[in-house]
This record gives C-alpha cells, structure tokens and sequence, in this order.
C-alpha cells in the first residue's frame, strides 16, 4: 500500500515510541509499549483526510515522546 | 441528578448548621456572581438607565476533541456592567456565561504580556485594549496569529521561547568589576537601553510580522532581535563579537524586511523595527 506522507509521519512516530520504550528498563518496558499502544488506538478512528486534527496529535504525541523519553521516567501505568 | 441534589442539600444543611459565617459571606457572594440576565431585571425594574449591549466573537478551539472544527462563538454583555477593556470582558464572559473559556491572564496592567491575542485584527494585550464605546460592532477575538493553538486564545510559544533563549539573554563578563562591586555604567550607556528593557515579551510584533509567518523556524523575529540589540548594546557585557557572530547569517536576522508591523503593533509603543536596523547598520561597519 502507498502511505501518505501524513501516515509516514504518524508509523514514524510510533517507531521512534518503540525504540524510546527499548532504553526504558526491562521491568517496565512492557508498560510504556503499552501505553504508547494505546494512545495511537485512541485516535484510531480519525478521518485519514482530517489533516488538521492528525497534525494537531502528531505535535502532542510528539511533546509525549520527549516527556517520557527523558531518563527520569522509569515506569507508566 | 440525585447525586446533585443531595450534594446540594449537604451544602445548605452545612450553611445552616454555621449561620455566623453564611451571614458575612452571602451579600458579597450575591453581587459578585449577578448574571447578564438579573441585570437585565433590574434594569426593566428601574427602566430608567439605557442598556450598552455589545457582542464579542470570540475563537474556539477545544483539544479533547480535535476533529471538531474551530468556530466563532458570540457571547453579548452589557458594556455598562463591564470594565472598560476587553480583558475585563473576557473575565466577565468566563466567570459568568461560559466557564470553559480559556486565556491567558495575570497582571491586567500590561506588564505581564500573558494576554496577548488578535483583537478586531490587531495583535495586542487585552488588558491594554479598550472595548470602543462609540460603535456597536461586533468585536473579534483570535488567539495569536500564525501560532498553534493550546486552546481557544491560548497560543503555543514554545518555539519562541526557545529562540530567546538561543540568544543568550544574560551577561556574559570575563573581567570583574573595577572596585569589586557592581558593574557600572555611564548614563549614556543607560539611556542606550531605554526603549529595549522595557520589552515584556508578549510576541505581540513576532506573531504580526509575515517574514516570521514564513520563517519562524529560522528568522528570529522583531521580539527576539530586539532583545539581541539590548544586549549587543549593554556596555557591561564583554560577548558582542560573539554576539554578532551568532546572527550573521542569511537567516536569523537578515529576513527581516523592514515591513515595520512589528513597531505598528506592539502594545508598549516600542521600536523593534528601528533595534533590528541597528543591528543591522553595527553588522555592516
């Protein structure tokens, strides 16, 4: 399938999730892949053509990632 | 429903069981929270004074729900129940029509620049805005322009925020002071700041300028320079080589174009124009 340069942008987010949850100690990886899981399938159902609202959530989803990744996160419910 | 009732009737029982403390509070209380429509009432009751009615449109925009579209929504006041400036207005709409209206507000003086915003398609401090009396046309209220958008007025200036810092906005000093005290200037080199210091941030003029709309990523912005002039200026910082240095690249100040919004807008009456050509004529020489 051909991705748009929107959903590029949406998969790389969520790669670059996956390999933050990597540094993340072992006991609680699980937890933040989850989490990061679930914040993508909340917003599942978004119109692929609403652009402004999927580049409003890529920005947000964006500050999440650089609030986590910092190293003195350890854990996520 | 009944989880509100019995609330509510917890709430009166717990009034009543302090009678001392409800009696100072409720005649306060009464006339801080009176509503549009009592003071509509009590104008039909005393059906003397005229009423001023004005409508605000006011941007909004709410987070939770970004598939929903932005939209205009109209909130009417009575302008004779109001403050005179739009803050006071916008406070007035919050506390008593729409509690979920979001903005920015702290000192109402115009010293704090937290209320910065697009009114009647100027960018400026509401508290510093009056709501003109003489006409009745509807008032238009947007967040920054050209900024993204936290909620409703409220603008994102993480970027901008992250471009004053990039300039070093402190003193940078090697040598200490002469007699080991404080760092002195003459009153020549003091007045060269007077129109710079003053600058409270509120990225009134960056917001306004198209040069910035384009390039926001790179150009700097009239707020920003501004404050790079301030500091290229101190006599007492050591680092103007440095300084110089920084911006001396097609980008970072050289897009400015002189369109001069930035001086038209800012609501302190400052002249970011006039520092960015400043700089500019100090880089030339």
């Amino acid at each position: 399938m051909r991705l748009s340069g929107l959903q590029k942008e949406v998969l790389s987010l969520y790669r670059n999730c996956l390999r933050e949850c990597r540094k993340k100690p072992e006991a609680s990886r699980k937890n933040f892949q989850v989490f990061a899981r679930t914040e993508f399938e909340k917003n599942i159902k978004i119109d692929k053509r609403d652009f402004g609202a999927i580049e409003f959530l890529l920005r947000k989803g964006r500050r999440q990632l650089d609030m986590y990744a910092s190293p003195g996160v350890k854990d996520i419910k | 429903m009944a989880a509100l009732r019995s609330s509510a009737s917890r709430l009166l029982g717990a009034a009543a069981s302090r009678p001392a403390l409800r009696a100072a509070v409720t005649p306060a209380a009464v006339r801080g929270m009176a509503t549009v429509t009592d003071g509509q009432q009590q104008h039909q009751a005393a059906s003397g004074e005229k009423t001023n009615l004005k409508t605000f449109q006011i941007y909004r925009w709410n987070p939770d729900t970004p598939t929903e579209k932005p939209r205009m929504q109209s909130y009417t006041l009575d302008l004779n129940k109001t403050g005179p400036m739009v803050l006071d207005a916008l406070i007035r709409i919050k506390n008593e029509l729409d509690p979920t209206l979001t903005f920015r507000r702290s000192c109402r003086e115009g010293i704090c620049g937290s209320c910065a915003m697009n009114i009647n398609g100027t960018n400026t401090l509401a508290c510093l805005c009056r709501i003109p009396a003489e006409s009745n046309a509807d008032m238009k209220i947007y967040p920054l322009p050209h900024t993204f958008v936290v909620k409703d007025l409220v603008p994102d200036l993480t970027q901008f925020y992250k471009q004053y810092k990039s300039i070093k906005p402190y003193l940078q000093r090697d040598t200490p002071a002469e007699d080991g005290k404080e760092y002195r200037q003459t009153k020549a080199d003091r007045k060269k700041l007077d129109g710079l210091y003053e600058c409270i941030l509120c990225a009134c003029c960056s917001t306004s300028c198209p040069s910035y709309w384009w390039n926001s990523e790179e150009y700097l912005g009239p707020a920003i320079l501004l404050q790079s002039y301030r500091w290229l200026v101190d006599s007492r910082d050591e680092r103007t080589a440095e300084r110089k240095d920084a911006l001396n690249n097609s980008m970072s100040l050289y897009r400015c174009h002189t369109i001069l919004n930035c001086t038209r807008t800012c609501p302190k009456g400052l002249n970011p124009g006039l520092a960015i050509a400043e700089i500019k004529k100090s880089m030339a020489f």
